[in-house]
């Protein structure tokens, strides 16, 4: 929890990872792809202040204490969702699984939720593995980054009949929450791979399910915009908006975040950190103090309070997740809904 | 003799754009460096902001620049090479060969990159129209006003003059008397009932791709220590 100005926030950080991307993870032949990964999430890093940049060598790998210290202990977090991204033609291990992520959750009952995943290309395999992990680990949620590379294919379209298959199926299995995440790559490789036109299909045909798209669909923000406004169950997951912008891009954070209340709205944003790429502090300590600034090109976004603060930094994914929130923490009678469904309507600041 | 030949490259570098970002290579900081011999056998090195850069934007910058260097008068071979790709190997093969995308990603894609490209320069007229009409508005023309208006009756500026351009790569109306407003995908007029969401659109467009190149500015000053040939700080 975070206070202040008297204030209390629920924090849930609902994008973040604990991975090992360490050369002692990294496949043989495969060595110059582990390593332009990890490099490139450390570029980002980057764009964070400047007392917050690690080396790369801590970078790669980070402990268990690390991360507790620098998401709990420090970073005021209260429940932190583990994202797990696998990319095992990379990493002998996987970047970071839903094991590796439980194994550490176990240890801090009540700190984490554990997501899994799953790849539409793996066929029955992979939905015998997806029913696996959510029996094993009670996941309701799943990550899915639709680059990643597997035997050959740069990546998948959620509107792929097989993606459909395991939707239904995740779907079956209980879970409520798919968290997107679009990469450089993707089949075929003509296509603009960061197109959000599949999330559409899929949050149209499967009304069930909530679609976070991480990082608001950057770098297609305009058309995960003109989408989301239009699918009651789309959200935006905030992760490297605060963390690559606010910092680094002010006057663009400020705009960025204006589109986000215009076209989403402040029930349907939710924080992520995106540890370990940037550590939670920075960004929810600033994320509080952040205003709309007082400049006349903004003058006509709508302006986000105290309330929407509270929504965006834990409220609306607790709501999404069913985590239980203190009573000192919730909004008062008239200070809106989490997560509510019904604000997918344009509404003029 | 090599020293103007050089400039000329250069110069022709210039017109090369990130099809995302819509500015210049050069400007990007994205031209290491640029070598031309007595004989006029140029050779580009090129970066990009990081080792994962979507490959099908990435062959479109080199294969843009190895057209534009080409056609310099005095170069007689021109080499274009990406560094520190992932798919540096068959970028750079497969535009040296005059390839083409499908072939140089065989079995990866199924066909050339001009739907790609038509499908961004749509979006680089949509952030150009936020370009020339916020100063518009906030010089008191009304919003209903935009929609009677003339290309021709725009103030002559950059962004009037690049809107123009790009609207004419697309085959779309560009001449004076084509409407101030259109369409990017059908070329029809906006009228006044699109009006309202054709302008908050375009200015959605032009945020996503400023925050981008923001973005990408960012990430290309972490990863190389060294300016690039013709860069400017944003």
């Amino acid at each position: 929890m975070y206070e202040k100005d008297g204030e209390k926030y629920f924090v849930v950080d609902s994008h973040m990872h604990y991975w090992n991307a360490a050369p002692d993870n990294w496949v043989p032949g495969a060595e110059k792809y582990a390593k332009g990964w990890i490099e490139c999430f450390h570029a980002y890093q980057g764009l964070g202040p400047p007392q917050t940049h690690w080396p790369l060598e801590h970078f790669q790998k980070y402990s268990e204490d690390d991360l507790m210290k620098d998401v709990f202990e420090d970073g005021h977090v209260d429940v932190a969702i583990f994202q797990p991204t696998y990319l095992k033609e990379w990493y002998k291990e996987g970047f970071n699984t839903t094991e590796r992520n439980a194994l550490m959750g176990e240890k801090h009952p009540g700190k984490f939720i554990c997501n899994t995943r799953f790849d539409p290309r793996d066929g029955e395999e992979g939905l015998k593995e997806l029913r696996h992990n959510v029996e094993r680990f009670g996941s309701t949620g799943v990550k899915l980054y639709t680059a990643e590379w597997n035997k050959g294919s740069r990546g998948y379209k959620l509107s792929d009949p097989e993606a459909y298959t395991f939707l239904a199926a995740a779907q079956e299995l209980g879970i409520k929450n798919v968290h997107v995440h679009k990469g450089p790559t993707i089949w075929p490789l003509d296509k603009d791979a960061f197109d959000v036109s599949d999330v559409d299909h899929c949050a149209t045909d499967f009304p069930g399910l909530n679609f976070i798209v991480e990082h608001v669909g950057l770098p297609r923000i305009e058309d995960f915009c003109f989408m989301a406004t239009q699918e009651p169950n789309v959200y935006a997951g905030l992760a490297v908006v605060i963390g690559g912008l606010m910092h680094a891009r002010p006057k663009f954070f400020a705009k960025v975040m204006g589109e986000l209340l215009f076209w989403v709205g402040e029930d349907k944003m939710t924080f992520g950190s995106d540890y370990g790429i940037w550590e939670p502090k920075w960004q929810v300590e600033g994320f509080v103090d952040w205003e709309m600034p007082d400049d006349s090109e903004l003058a006509d976004y709508p302006r986000l309070g105290i309330a929407g603060k509270k929504k965006i930094l834990g409220l609306n994914a607790a709501k999404l997740y069913g985590i239980d929130v203190p009573a000192e923490c919730r909004l008062d009678a008239g200070e809106g809904t989490p997560a509510a469904r019904d604000d997918a309507q344009l509404v003029e600041g | 003799m090599t020293a103007p030949v050089r400039d000329r490259v250069l110069a022709a570098l210039d017109t090369v754009r990130d099809p995302e970002l819509d500015e210049p290579v050069t400007s990007l900081g994205f031209v290491t460096s640029c070598t031309v011999t007595g004989d006029g056998d140029a050779r580009v090195t090129l970066r990009l902001p990081t080792y994962f850069c979507a490959p099908n934007f990435a062959f479109l910058m080199v294969a843009d620049a190895y057209d534009a260097v080409a056609a310099v008068a005095g170069v007689r071979t021109a080499e274009i090479v990406l560094e520190d790709h992932f798919a540096s190997d068959a970028i750079n093969d497969g535009v040296a060969a005059q390839a083409g995308f499908a072939a140089s990603f065989d079995g990866e894609a199924v066909s050339e990159l001009d739907g790609l490209r038509a499908d961004f320069l749509r979006k680089a007229v949509m952030a150009g129209t936020d370009q020339v009409c916020r100063p518009l508005l906030a010089a008191g023309t009304e919003p209903a006003a935009l929609a009677g208006m003339t290309l021709g009756e725009l103030p002559l500026s950059q962004p009037a003059g690049r809107l123009r351009q790009r609207r004419a790569e697309l085959g779309l109306p560009a001449g004076d008397d084509a409407p101030l407003l259109i369409d990017p995908v059908t070329g029809e007029p906006v009228g006044l009932d699109g009006l309202p969401l054709h302008l908050r659109r375009a200015r959605t467009t032009r945020i996503s791709i400023e925050a981008n190149a923001g973005v990408c500015t960012g990430l290309l000053a972490h990863r190389y220590q060294t300016r690039g040939l013709g860069q400017e700080d944003k």
